[in-house]
């Protein structure tokens, strides 16, 4: 699967990641035997899964393709839609291959349904996963490592390996290494989007939650270098904006092609950010579970879900439009989400101090009708080129 | 929690007219504190530290407690279009909103006179997301510093040793300092251990009154005249003498009550019949406060047990702050408090209010802008339901948007629901 087009690579990988069945987990747990643990976004350590025998996988709600019936009587209208999607894969089965699923410490939706699915699936091994918003090594550092030790001892109840150092040390070198050619891909789209469009990197990323990181890394490689040599993909006049506020419930990918039709590039975005969560390499000399807990403090990207001990908010998108030489600002959240809407004024106000035009609007993973954002986004990105051509 | 009207409408107990000067005055040192030079610190009720700031002598002021009092007032709808204009989004907690609305429009507390700036944002984390993003935007207006104190999630329904540790590493390491640098005085933990005996002597007797709703009929409502009992130990009084004081008189005027044989004290009187008897989760509806109570007083329902009179402390099951150990203690409040309870705890602590103040059923009042409380209430409602065989209601409304309060459809919903009460309870009779 690895060999052929950019847009080969990047069909079969959206064909991964829409198998809300997940049989390439359950085809993994066949051929190796170990247990798979599920991870709601943003971010969980992959790394202590990965040297426990465990694959990690990623859950991103239900999307488009999704029927919901059962899943609307656990939430009431005003909620976001992810985590109704996310209990419907769990009550149809669909989830059934994962040993147990981590709810990171991202918003009180998700923190909520930790305890639903602590009731509905009492084998399972259920976690909410509570990073630190005190990044003192000493306090919060301390706090996260016994965390992680918790974590691991509940992995080994569950069927995973006990924790060795050297395995620990050998997940994070094959993690950086897929941090490595994730960053280059990234890098080609800020340099080169016409080449790797935002709805292929999406799918190949996409693809990294359900594969082993030994399989992701290959194919986001062989996804690079289609791209890079694809000599027919020319650029067009189009606006280079930068996409924010959908790192938890995505987007359908018909919205991100919508927006891409619409005349933007999108050089970047928030999407599936686990792969990009620590910035860099995570250190392999020394403690490595030490170092794990310090990737988490101090090579951390600003997120909504983190507090923002210094400076101000907004500046982290302020400095991701500059150094992606973005001419604009979609803000794009999913409905009804805490973080990216509570974050939004203040981030907006960044971005208006900085001259940066921007535009907002909200969707919902099954929302089918893009007519209006095509209108808004259409328009956003003509204005920027006018701009842009005086 | 009462506001001065409301309040004089309600009851005029010894007790609550302490507690109406108790506010009084404490909103006039807030006004007067530019002034005096007194410290203020704005802080969250879960969670909130209250006896270590008055240790230092800083005045507590509790953002939710005045965008309550702005929806009571009548004033949130429009703070909330003002802060909706200036860029916050419909979908998020209408009390930021409030607050940043009331901000915006001069910052005038609930007895009308102005709140001074903070000399600190102390970011109690405790059980609510939103907290985080509220004192970020709040850091914006001020320049007041802000500590950050993150207080686990009980995800397991426990509290551990590492959890408790990481809350009193970072009161020692990061909060303490911080007070003794913007007061100039130094931690004295022999005053803070004095207070906190004062707390859990109010804590006892906020317990009784609590749980004299077992007994029938049941002398309090624990809802809606619950939330002005919570007051003084929710807010900026927990530790002092008056708040020891009023939980006094409290216990004895509902003990005169229970000698009495008398109901609760609405706003329509004393109830005299008690036909159910209730147990309600999720936090009120406060811009129809009246209205919302007087819905189920006309059924005669009483509510005798709720969840929402525990957020800033769940001390009937048994927490008491211990002078003994006061940094632990505080930690352990900090993370006791109700919405840091994972779904199976609540649901634990829902059921078994069912079966201990023998209710008839309860009630969810679900709020839209408190994805804290709601989210995961429907599944709640059956897990309940198929615990102790009682009827669940669920009931949609808002915390201070009246645009969210549909009165006709939430009577039609309660009045629909008594009725569901009324036949089980005749049928159960039949049988
Ligand atoms: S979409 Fe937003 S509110 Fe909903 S679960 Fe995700 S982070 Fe939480
Ligand atoms: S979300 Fe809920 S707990 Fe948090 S501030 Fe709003 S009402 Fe309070």
């Amino acid at each position: 699967m690895t060999e052929g087009r950019p847009e080969e690579i990047a069909a079969q990988a959206e064909t991964l990641s829409r198998d809300y069945r997940l049989s390439v987990v359950r085809d993994w747990k066949k051929e190796t035997g170990g247990i798979a643990i599920g991870y709601m976004p943003i971010y969980v350590p992959r790394e202590l899964l990965h040297a426990q025998g465990a694959l990690p996988v990623g859950l991103m709600g239900g999307g488009e393709d999704l029927e919901i019936i059962r899943g609307d009587a656990y939430y009431q209208s005003y909620i976001c839609h992810i985590p109704r999607s996310t209990i419907e894969l769990g009550l149809n089965g669909s989830l059934d291959c994962l040993d147990g699923v981590l709810f990171p410490a991202i918003c009180d939706v998700i923190r909520n349904l930790s305890g639903i699915w602590k009731m509905q699936f009492p084998e399972k091994l259920v976690r909410y996963l509570d990073v630190p918003q005190d990044f003192d090594p000493e306090i919060g550092g301390s706090f996260y490592h016994r965390e992680l030790l918790e974590l691991s001892a509940q992995i080994v109840e569950h069927g995973g390996k006990l924790l060795r150092p050297e395995a620990l040390a050998a997940s994070i070198t094959a993690y950086n290494e897929n941090r490595r050619v994730i960053a280059e891909v990234y890098e080609l789209r800020r340099q080169q989007p016409w080449k790797a469009p935002t709805h292929e990197v999406y799918s190949v990323m996409r693809a990294g939650l359900v594969l082993p990181v030994e399989k992701h890394t290959p194919l986001v490689r062989a996804y690079l270098e289609a791209a890079r040599g694809c000599a027919e993909r020319k650029p067009l006049d189009q606006a280079r904006v930068v996409v924010t506020g959908s790192f938890c419930e995505q987007p359908p990918i018909g919205l991100i092609k919508t927006l891409e039709r619409a005349g933007c590039y999108i050089v970047d975005d928030d999407y599936i950010q686990v792969h990009r969560f620590i910035k860099g390499d995570i250190k392999t000399d020394g403690d490595p579970l030490e170092n794990l807990v310090r990737a988490f403090l101090d090579q951390a990207i600003a997120s909504p879900t983190r507090y923002a001990e210094h400076g101000h908010k907004g500046e982290a998108l302020v400095d991701q439009v500059k150094k992606s030489a973005a001419e604009g600002v979609l803000f794009c959240a999913a409905s009804f989400c805490d973080p990216a809407l509570l974050d939004q004024p203040m981030a907006v106000k960044a971005v208006d101090k900085a001259g940066i035009p921007w535009t907002a609007f909200k969707y919902s993973e099954n929302g089918g009708q893009f007519q209006v954002i095509r209108e808004q986004a259409g328009t956003f990105a003509d204005s920027i080129k006018l701009w842009s051509e005086v | 929690m009462a506001t001065a009207s409301v309040l004089a409408d309600v009851e005029k107990d010894r007790s609550q007219i302490r507690q109406k000067e108790m506010i009084a005055q404490h909103f006039d040192r807030l006004s007067e504190a530019p002034e005096t030079g007194e410290k203020v610190a704005y802080t969250f009720v879960p969670g909130n530290l209250t006896e270590l700031l008055l240790s230092f002598d800083i005045l507590p002021v509790l953002p939710e407690i005045n965008a309550l009092q702005a929806g009571m007032r009548g004033k949130s709808k429009d703070y909330i279009a003002l802060a909706e204009k200036l860029g916050h989004s419909e979908d998020v907690c209408t009390y930021v909103k409030s607050d940043i609305g009331m901000l915006k429009s001069g910052n005038i507390g609930p007895t009308g006179k102005r709140l001074p700036n903070p000399d600190l944002l102390l970011l109690s984390y405790t059980g609510c997301f939103t907290f985080l993003k509220w004192f970020e935007l709040l850091r914006e207006e001020y320049q007041a510093p802000v500590v950050m104190l993150h207080v686990p999630y009980q995800g397991d329904g426990k509290i551990t040793d590492s959890m408790r540790q990481y809350v009193v590493e970072q009161i020692k390491k990061k909060l303490i300092p911080t007070l003794e640098k913007i007061t100039g005085k130094a931690y004295d933990e022999d005053r803070l251990k004095e207070i906190l005996t004062r707390s859990a002597k109010a804590e006892d007797n906020l317990v009784w009154v609590l749980q004299s709703a077992k007994r029938t009929p049941s002398p309090i409502d624990a809802y809606f005249g619950g939330v002005y009992y919570i007051g003084p130990i929710f807010t900026a009084f927990r530790g002092t003498q008056d708040a020891v004081l009023y939980y006094e008189e409290l216990r004895a005027e509902i003990e005169e009550r229970i000698k009495a044989g008398a109901g609760p004290v609405t706003p329509e009187g004393e109830m005299t019949e008690e036909k159910y008897r209730i147990v309600v989760e999720g936090p009120p509806n406060w811009t129809s406060f009246r209205q919302f109570w007087k819905m189920f007083v006309d059924e005669g329902a009483v509510v005798v047990a709720s969840t929402y009179t525990k957020v800033g402390g769940v001390y009937d099951l048994g927490f008491r702050h211990d002078p003994t150990h006061p940094l632990e203690t505080l930690a352990d409040y900090c993370l006791g408090c109700y919405t840091n309870l994972n779904l199976p705890s609540r649901v634990d602590m829902i059921s078994r209010y069912v079966k201990e103040y023998s209710a008839d059923g309860f009630l969810i009042n679900s709020v839209k802008s408190c994805n804290s409380f709601s989210a995961g209430q429907l599944h709640m409602l059956r897990e309940v339901e198929g615990r102790v065989g009682k009827p669940g209601g669920f009931i949609e409304s808002d915390l201070v948007d009246p645009r969210y309060f549909s009165a006709a459809n939430i009577k039609n919903r309660l009045e629909s629901y008594f009725q569901m009460l009324e036949q089980k309870k005749a049928s159960g009779a039949a049988s």
